[in-house]
Parts: C-alpha cells; sequence; structure tokens
C-alpha cells in the first residue's frame, strides 16, 4: 500500500506550478509538505488524491486507497454533527461514528447543527470525517486552520494513531504538529516558466 | 448509494433545501394563466396542456442551478469524488433526488391544477401518464446541465441556455400526449417517442455528466 510519486509535474489552470517531484509514501509514515503560498501544494494533493490529471509523471497506489480533505469540510449546516458523519460513513461503506466523534471530542455536540458550529469545531467535524472513512492514505490540506492548540494535539493524537494503525498521511501545513514525520519543502520543484516556442513565422 | 439519496432527500426538506419552490412556481404560473388569457373556458381546455407542461418544464428549471452547486460550493463534490461512489451514480441519484423532490410533485399536482385549466375529463389520465414519463428525462438533462456549469458562479443563466434545446424534444411529445388524451386522439406514437427519449436520457446522459463533471472539478 505504498503510495508513490515519480517525476511529478502539476498544473493549476494550465501553468505548470511543480516538476520533477518524487517521493514515496509508506504505511506507518507520515509526509509533511511545507512550502510558501502558491507553490502549488493544494494543486499537487489535488492531483495525488485523483481530481486532477498530472502534466506528466505517475501517482501509484493512491486509487481507492486515499481519503481527502480539502480546505473547506464538505459540511451540510442543516445536517447535525452525527447526521453529517453518519453520510460520509456509510458512502464509504462503514457504520459506527462514535469513534470519531469521541477522537475529536464532539460527543458533546453530536445533535448540534453543523451550521450552529464555531469555524474550529467544524473543522474538528470535518477532520472527524478522516476517521469515518476507513482509508489508509490520508491527504490533508492545511488541516489545523482556526485549530486551537488543544485541538491541533486531538489532531496529532488522531494521525499517530492512525499511522500506528499501519495507515499512511500526507500532509501539507505550516505549523509543527509534533509528529515524527518526513518533511519536504516544495520549493525547489517550482516549474520553470514555460519556454516561448509558439512563435508563428506567418505573420512575417 | 441510498445514503446519497436520503442525504439529498433530507437537505431538501429541511429549512432553506428548496422543497417546494418548483411547485410553487407551477402553481403560480398555471393559476395565473385563466387570469391572463381570459375566462373563455373552451380556449382555456385548449391551450391547457400546452401551459402544463410548459408550467412543469419551467418548474424543473428553476431548481437545477441547486442541483450540483450546493455540493461544490461546500467542497463535497470533491470529497464524494474520492468516495469508493463512481460519479456515475452520484449524478445518477443526484437526478433521481431531485425528480423526488420537484418532478414526481409536480406530476401529483398537475391533475389538479388541470381543473383550474378546464382541462377535458378524458385528459387527465394522458396528461399524469405523460408527466409521469417525460419528468425523468428533464432531471436527468438537468443535471446533465448542472454538472457543465457547475464551477461557474451564477452559472443559472448559462445552464438554462444550454438545458432549453435539451428539453425541447421532451416538451414537444410530452405536450402531444397530453394534449392528444385530452381531445380523445390516438396517443401512442407520441406517448412511445416520449418514452424513448426518457429512457435514453436516464441510460446515456449520467455518463456525460459523470465525464463533465470531471473535467469541471479538475
Amino acid at each position: 500500500m505504498t503510495l508513490t510519486v515519480t517525476d511529478l509535474g502539476v498544473a493549476r489552470g494550465g501553468i505548470p506550478v511543480l516538476e520533477g517531484l518524487s517521493f514515496a509514501l509508506e504505511p506507518g509514515k507520515a509526509l509533511i509538505l511545507r512550502g510558501p503560498n502558491g507553490i502549488g501544494k493544494t494543486t499537487l494533493l489535488r492531483t495525488v488524491a485523483g481530481l486532477q490529471l498530472p502534466l506528466k509523471g505517475r501517482v501509484e497506489g493512491a486509487e481507492d486507497k486515499i481519503a481527502y480533505a480539502a480546505h473547506s469540510d464538505g459540511l451540510k449546516p442543516t445536517l447535525t454533527v452525527a447526521e453529517n458523519l453518519m453520510f460520509w460513513a456509510s458512502v464509504f461503506g462503514r457504520n459506527g461514528i462514535e469513534q470519531a466523534l469521541d477522537g475529536f471530542d464532539l460527543q458533546t455536540l453530536r445533535d448540534r447543527q453543523a451550521g450552529a458550529l464555531s469555524a474550529g469545531q467544524k473543522r474538528r467535524l470535518g477532520l472527524s470525517r478522516m476517521l469515518v472513512t476507513g482509508r489508509p492514505i490520508w491527504i490533508m490540506d492545511e488541516p489545523t486552520v482556526s485549530l486551537d492548540v488543544n485541538s491541533v494535539e486531538m489532531f496529532a493524537d488522531a494521525v499517530r494513531s492512525h499511522l500506528g494503525q499501519g495507515g499512511s498521511a500526507l500532509i501539507a501545513t505550516h505549523i509543527d504538529l509534533g509528529l515524527e514525520a518526513d518533511v519536504l519543502d516544495v520549493g525547489p520543484y517550482k516549474a520553470k516558466p514555460p519556454e516561448i516556442d509558439d512563435f508563428d513565422g506567418g505573420f512575417l | 448509494m441510498i445514503a446519497l439519496l436520503l442525504r439529498d432527500l433530507k437537505l431538501a426538506f429541511r429549512a432553506g433545501g428548496g422543497f417546494g419552490l418548483g411547485l410553487a412556481f407551477f402553481l403560480i404560473v398555471t393559476v395565473m394563466v385563466p387570469f391572463s388569457v381570459g375566462p373563455q373556458s373552451e380556449l382555456l381546455s385548449r391551450i391547457a396542456p400546452g401551459v402544463l407542461w410548459l408550467g412543469a418544464l419551467l418548474a424543473c428549471l428553476l431548481s437545477l442551478d441547486r442541483l450540483l452547486a450546493l455540493d461544490w460550493e461546500d467542497g463535497s463534490l470533491d470529497l464524494l469524488a474520492t468516495a469508493p461512489l463512481p460519479l456515475e451514480s452520484t449524478v445518477t441519484i443526484k437526478a433521481l433526488a431531485h425528480w423526488i423532490t420537484t418532478g414526481l410533485p409536480l406530476v401529483l399536482a398537475a391533475p389538479v391544477l388541470g381543473v383550474l385549466l378546464n382541462l377535458p375529463v378524458q385528459g387527465f389520465l394522458w396528461l399524469v401518464i405523460s408527466l409521469l414519463l417525460g419528468t425523468p428525462a428533464l432531471s436527468v438533462i438537468g443535471t446533465f446541465g448542472a454538472a457543465l456549469t457547475v464551477g461557474l458562479k451564477r452559472g443559472g443563466l448559462l445552464m438554462s441556455l444550454l438545458v432549453m434545446p435539451l428539453y425541447v424534444p421532451t416538451l414537444i411529445f410530452g405536450s402531444e400526449v397530453a394534449r392528444r388524451g385530452a381531445e380523445g386522439m390516438a396517443v401512442q406514437t407520441p406517448l412511445l417517442l416520449l418514452a424513448g427519449i426518457s429512457a435514453a436520457s436516464i441510460a446515456l446522459l449520467p455518463f456525460a455528466s459523470a465525464a463533465v463533471l470531471r473535467v469541471n472539478l479538475r
């Protein structure tokens, strides 16, 4: 179940942002992606998650193995916390949301509508979704945005226990989660501007 | 799949879910027509099948822009695309949920509103049958339009323009069935064509919708 990325090039809006990326993510390991804003971390994660095609290179071992957490949590404001989680659990063919509710301290909020949660609580609910998917590879984009210190610790614990069970995680973040993880700075892989070779001799 | 259907239905019935929007629009159109045309019962009963079908079609169109746009805005479409459910079945379920919350109420309300338009007695059965056969096609075609415009903010205008020509065959044969039924003529030919259009759209369009959705999510 190793996720292998070979010589990957990704583009956002038709413009190449990263190129020549290679890494392997083995079970039980976590990989932290770092890099300045706009370098293409989100694009990279979306490509690995299969939401967009790579410009070149290959992503192997991700098919039907990944759970993806984006900037937005995909919550329905008129459903309760438990209903939101139960929906995702059954989409992924699983049942039992108690572990996820416990893991992110959501038991007291379970019957509250998701629209009435604070930003941090919403994020916690969005992250707890990863626990109900049962997928081995977690791909997370800035998971700690709007979380307080305690919640970040809660999240780090969740990732640690996921890694302990043989899962793996690919996380783009700017803060130190206190995980034993490899760090990949994507800055050096910035794509070079394309050479202008569309000079049209016909106009001469 | 059942979970997605149940969630969509639950969302539609809860506050702000938009259930009843199409129905209310349909009601307004059919109630207003006698006022605008005038109280000539003979004329009304002649145009009743066409007006009812047009009202149902526009009511369907009205609720389409929420079909996928809401899921796209809150990010759940991305998450659904990475879920084990194939996008083809996701869009099929979405269309089914749209039909249950919009098309089916229209079918059930049409006979009641037919009375307001002085629809001839023998036309009621065929009106309901034609709507029952035709509205699923409206939902499936509409889902395709919604998938085409999912990334656009305020894509409703473009979507209506894209969907309108695709709705024409359904409208022609649907209202033809209702008209012939009301006039007591044979309905077999338009009925079969209507059923054929619905069957073909339900069978083929989910694949097209899923394909354009994949492109739009990139």
